[in-house]
């Protein structure tokens, strides 16, 4: 794939195997100007980024919550967020498209950070709160003792604390987000909005395709999953396949 | 409740409910209407799901869809997590470069369905992708064939090429829970003069079943769901000929309407999904009391 990115489309079908003659590395500036991947990838890190810090952000206040506080309906709350593991979204999606439309939604980075989100939820819910149970309680009251309001205790606290479940969590949700393709197809029309997979399938032409510009496009595409995948397989390898093993 | 408690998990609810719950819920609504997204919302009843199961060529296209998701579970079950258990057994003997094989195994696990699905679609092309021009070069151009634009091997061919993506998914699993299994199991056996195949068959197995389950349903739910590698491969129509037809392309198909500009109809789309998600639901459930008799415990 690397190698044929860098080739003319006549050598492509000429040699597919070969190595290239020459370097045509014009098939990625036009991949990366003309056919607008930087939108694509641009688009791709914004909608990723948000995603992944929105969910951390608010699925661990709430694994918190039900985590280390006894109230009425905490049990209720905590097997309500579990139950979004069961539904697909891809199975709402029809009214959810529908609610984007009124919500004036449609064709928005909203309408996806905001289904990536709440779709992400319950897997995040369950696997923090979790960790957050494992912790010991006389930190907790230390801390209290020390003088920390609630808040302080969850922020400065125990937040630290769970920084490998706070990793598993947004490895898992970047992968997921960031080759998801269904919910842009859906909801993005704009080609200046759509997301690097969406954005693909324009190299992919129904009755001609220019594989020099796909090939370049499908390396450039690969790249950012590929590098932090070699940096950090370990973690990586934790954090898909969480949740899936007892414990 | 007080009020710090609220102020944490509230905004986790309200994003939670306003986009998964309610929209779900809706679509059990939906379905009983039908709706072509403009236009008034005429009340059918069951109506939509008669037509679903009765009416041509909507049943003739969901049970040939339906069938196709079966045999997409079964060969992937077959291919994918048996050759991910047997893997799993040999790399969990500690064998040199155990970890690189996992890592190299899981690597696909990473990519887009969407760059896979390209990728293949590229190396399986008739008249220069890799595959067709190496069967040429170990003797075999008998075998070559256009493997995507043929309705006898197109959906075979797309169900490999996703066992390929995900195969270091129920390796790791598998693997994670055989190293869970104390020692003293395996040298009991092997002093009782059990073969390699009886460990593995009456110890190994038995002992990770909890995970075969595990990964059995996710499967089942996956291969359900089965919509991108379909979409770029073949398009939403199934191509050639619906031989590649999955529910998710019908789904998308009934709801939003075809490239061509037919019209989608809502309420249609919405029993569609309503009656994927019952199947996901009874047949995870089933799977999961049958194999809990069997489960054992160490």
């Amino acid at each position: 794939m690397v190698s044929n990115s860098v080739k003319t489309g006549q050598e492509i079908f000429a040699n597919p195997f070969s190595l290239p003659s020459s370097f045509v590395w014009d098939n990625y500036g036009y991949v990366w100007s003309i056919a607008s991947f930087n939108a694509y990838l641009k688009n791709s890190v914004l909608v990723t980024a948000v995603s992944v810090f929105l969910v951390l952000a608010v699925s661990s206040a709430a694994a918190f919550a039900l985590a280390r506080y006894r109230f009425t309906g905490n049990t209720f709350l905590y097997l309500f967020f579990l139950s979004g593991l069961m539904l697909p979204i891809r199975l709402g999606i029809i009214p959810l498209f529908i609610l984007m439309k009124n919500l004036n939604l449609l064709d928005t980075y909203a309408s996806l950070i905001l289904t990536y989100t709440a779709s992400a939820i319950p897997f995040a819910v369950f696997i923090l709160t979790g960790f957050f149970k494992a912790l010991p309680k006389e930190l907790e009251f230390a801390a209290r003792i020390d003088g920390c309001n609630e808040y302080r205790i969850y922020y400065q606290i125990m937040l630290p604390l769970v920084r490998p479940a706070l990793a598993t969590v947004a490895i898992f949700n970047f992968v997921q987000t960031w080759n998801d393709f269904f919910i842009p197809l859906v909801f993005i029309s704009s080609d200046h909005l759509k997301t690097v997979p969406l954005g693909m399938t324009n190299f992919f032409g129904q009755y001609q395709t220019d594989w020099n510009y796909l090939f370049a496009g499908l390396t450039l595409a690969t790249l950012p999953t590929l590098i932090m995948y070699l940096f950090m397989s370990k973690q990586f390898i934790k954090g898909l396949t969480a949740g899936a093993v007892k414990g | 409740m007080q009020t710090h408690i609220a102020v944490f998990i509230i905004p986790a609810l309200i994003i939670y409910t306003v986009f998964v719950v309610y929209p779900f819920l809706v679509s059990f609504r939906l379905s009983l209407y039908d709706w072509k997204g403009l236009g008034p919302m005429v009340y059918v009843g069951l109506g939509n799901f008669v037509k679903l199961f009765t009416k041509e060529p909507f049943n003739q296209q969901f049970f040939n869809a339906l069938k196709h998701n079966l045999i997409f579970f079964v060969v992937t079950m077959i291919v994918q997590n048996l050759v991910g258990l047997v893997l799993a057994i040999i790399l969990s003997r500690r064998i040199r470069g155990s970890a690189i094989f996992q890592a190299v195994y899981f690597l696909p696990v990473t990519l887009s369905l969407v760059v896979v699905g390209y990728l293949w679609t590229l190396m399986l092309n008739p008249m220069w992708g890799t595959v067709n021009q190496i069967l040429r070069v170990v003797g075999l151009g008998s075998l070559t064939r256009p493997w995507l634009g043929d309705p006898h091997t197109a959906l075979l061919t797309i169900i490999l090429v996703n066992a390929w993506q995900w195969l270091g998914f129920p390796l790791l699993v598998f693997l994670a829970s055989i190293q869970g299994i104390p020692d003293e199991f395996y040298e009991a056996a092997r002093i009782d003069g059990a073969s390699e195949w009886h460990i593995a068959r009456h110890i190994t197995v038995p002992l990770i079943l909890p995970s075969i389950t595990m990964v059995t349903i996710m499967t089942f739910i996956g291969t359900m769901n089965a919509f991108d590698i379909v979409y770029t491969m073949e398009g939403i129509l199934g191509s050639p000929f619906f031989s590649t037809d999955v529910l998710g392309t019908f789904f998308y198909r009934t709801a939003f309407g075809t490239v061509w500009g037919t019209p989608g109809n809502l309420g249609f789309g919405s029993a569609v999904a309503v009656v994927m998600f019952l199947m996901v639901l009874i047949v995870s459930y089933a799977w999961l009391q049958i194999t809990k008799k069997h489960e054992v415990q160490y």
